[in-house]
């Protein structure tokens, strides 16, 4: 890319909705999301279980459920919308610019195919010789801190740990020294020793290649620790998004604050009960006028009821979307 | 493979599995160096003997060599189990993998398919078709293959459909990758392991069927020996001499044991969960 062209994100996702048609009616996934990833930086996107998470990690590498409808909106990544180039120039970046690496390692990798074999056949289009592509797998092995990396190439991923297998798909995500990597919660089914280990691993690498990371999780100590960018989702909606400082120290959605005061660590006295914020996500398939999270705020007043909050800057670079904050 | 070798070595009932098994398979295949006589040459001068040196377990009602016959019987029961086992295998993980992989409409078709298969009781089967086309060792392997296909079948969609959820099946897709190389190189070398044990534990019930079968009359033409027929002639002599029934009866005991052994010792070597130490 040459460098008179101004691209500071490397993605950046404008009024993307999805749906779903299911028997219940159309399920509205995805509304109007606004995202940005800056150029080698980290974004991190938190929310509960069922809030889109997973649905916008999938339209922005288009590998979305035969069901799914997208009535609206782009992902610009590089300079192509993503959502209108062909299936071939698609495939030509997954994998290659943009890559992906999932919560669970057990089933990322083929059990009853080697380590090596397997980190060979996804360099599928490099025209190298068998054993340069073997030498980068080495290399690579070695970059995410796999001790003896040449010999456990001829390994098979059951004698590997959980955590060494994730290692694995990081190291066989950045293979191809990818502009994003996406991180579909990697540490959910680790331990908490090791999840420590993977986002420092993540941390590093990522200065060594600069790259930009999407990074997924409900956990609000790993986002705080590994991100610059935080992005609230909330029932299929962007509520939040700001710099990690600005987000866990001044949030301006009443939803951000109160998952705040849900995380554990953050539990200053002693009780038997663990906070949460009451009420249920609202119904995707038929949604309430309004702000989606009135009936579970506190401060909702009759305004929240009829208007849907705007998105807008309630200070330098930190966007909400709520009545109450400040403009 | 020497590694497998090994470990189930150190496996006493495996070991014994091993050792019978690989017994029977070379006695049936040297069958023509060590029988000492032809196994359908009358003899009606020592015809009903006990057990002597001459004819190790004596001789049946028409003076035939009882232990050739049970060497050659052998050969029968181990073409039948083999022949039969691998075309089932072989069809039913297609037809499985099909089933798994493919659309909607084709899983129910080929479920229907099993189904209806697995509503008919495998003897009840195999009494009809043989009372359709007669009796014959084609006719008997044939039965074995159909009612063994959805076994085979059932368990490998269920797995096609466990891998075909995971990540790196849905990278492939993404990469482009035919549907034949997916099968190929990632579904099948993931379910062939659960299926050789299913088919080494199914050997001997194949070659009890098919003893059944020749036991009735129903399975190889009189004068070719089967442990079945052996066993068969032995019940029609009860009253004059135990040996034909124990020389049909030995070698089906020693083959169930043998192939259920080793079965389970290769159960326990393939399935990671089950193995305690590594």
């Amino acid at each position: 890319m040459s460098a008179e062209q101004k691209i500071d994100n490397v993605l950046s996702i404008r009024d993307l909705s999805v749906h779903y048609s299911t028997n219940r009616g159309e399920l509205n996934a995805l509304r109007h999301v606004n995202l940005d990833v800056p150029k080698g930086s980290i974004v991190g996107v938190v929310g509960e279980s069922g809030c889109g998470k997973s649905t916008l990690i999938s339209s922005i590498i288009r590998l979305l459920a035969e069901n799914a409808i997208v009535p609206n909106g782009s992902i610009n990544f590089e300079g192509s919308n993503l959502l209108t180039i062909s299936e071939d120039e698609m495939r030509a970046i997954r994998g290659q610019r943009m890559s992906i690496v999932f919560q669970d390692p057990m089933s990322t990798l083929n059990p009853v195919i080697s380590i090596g074999r397997q980190m060979i056949d996804i360099q599928y289009r490099d025209k190298k010789t068998k054993q340069q592509k073997r030498q980068r797998s080495i290399e690579m092995l070695a970059s995410v801190g796999i001790p003896d990396p040449e010999s456990r190439l001829d390994q098979y991923p059951h004698e590997f740990s959980g955590g060494m297998q994730q290692r694995i798909s990081i190291a066989m995500a950045l293979q191809a020294q990818p502009s994003l990597l996406i991180a579909d919660e990697p540490t959910t089914a680790l331990d908490a020793t090791l999840e420590v280990q993977i986002i420092h691993l993540l941390k590093d690498l990522q200065r060594d290649m600069g790259c930009s990371i999407l990074f997924i999780s409900h956990h609000l100590g790993v986002i705080a620790e590994l991100c610059d960018y935080v992005v609230v989702m909330y029932a299929g909606e962007v509520v939040e998004q700001g710099t990690a400082r600005d987000v866990f120290h001044l949030p301006a959605h009443p939803y951000t604050e109160k998952l705040l005061k849900c995380d554990p660590a953050s539990i200053a006295e002693k009780s038997r009960s663990l906070p949460t914020i009451p009420g249920e996500i609202p119904d995707l398939t038929s949604l309430p006028s309004g702000c989606v999270f009135k009936n579970r705020c506190d401060k909702a007043m009759p305004k929240c009821d009829s208007v849907v909050p705007e998105w807008r800057e309630s200070a330098q670079g930190h966007f909400v979307s709520c009545h109450w904050a400040k403009p | 493979m020497m590694d497998a070798l090994h470990r189930i070595s150190r496996d006493p009932l495996g070991l014994l599995g091993l050792i019978l098994v690989v017994l029977i398979i070379a006695s049936a295949l040297l069958a023509g160096l060590i029988a000492p006589y032809d196994p359908i040459k009358l003899n009606i001068i020592d015809r009903l003997q006990g057990p002597s040196v001459d004819h190790l377990l004596g001789t049946d009602q028409l003076g035939r060599d009882l232990f050739s016959r049970v060497l050659y019987g052998g050969q029968v029961a181990l073409k039948v189990a083999f022949i039969s086992i691998a075309a089932a295998l072989g069809i039913g993980v297609f037809l499985g993998m099909l089933a798994g992989f493919g659309p909607k409409w084709l899983d129910n078709i080929i479920m229907l398919f099993f189904d209806t298969i697995r509503s008919f009781p495998t003897v009840m089967f195999a009494l009809a078709t043989v009372a359709l086309v007669g009796p014959s060792l084609g006719t008997v392997i044939a039965v074995i293959i159909v009612t063994s296909i959805p076994t085979y079948g059932r368990v490998v969609r269920t797995q096609t459909l466990t891998i075909k959820s995971n990540e790196f099946v849905m990278a492939e897709r993404a990469m482009g990758v035919s549907t034949t190389r997916i099968l190929r190189v990632h579904i099948l070398p993931n379910v062939i392991g659960p299926l050789i044990i299913l088919a080494s534990m199914d050997i001997p019930t194949v070659i009890a069927l098919e003893a059944g079968l020749s036991f009735l009359g129903m399975g190889v033409k009189p004068p070719t020996p089967s442990w079945g027929s052996i066993l068969n002639d032995g019940y029609t002599l009860i009253r004059n001499t135990p040996w034909p029934i124990i020389a049909g009866s030995i070698p089906l005991v020693l083959i169930t044991l043998g192939f259920t052994f080793l079965g389970e010792s290769l159960r326990d070597l393939i399935d990671p969960k089950l193995r305690k130490n590594v």
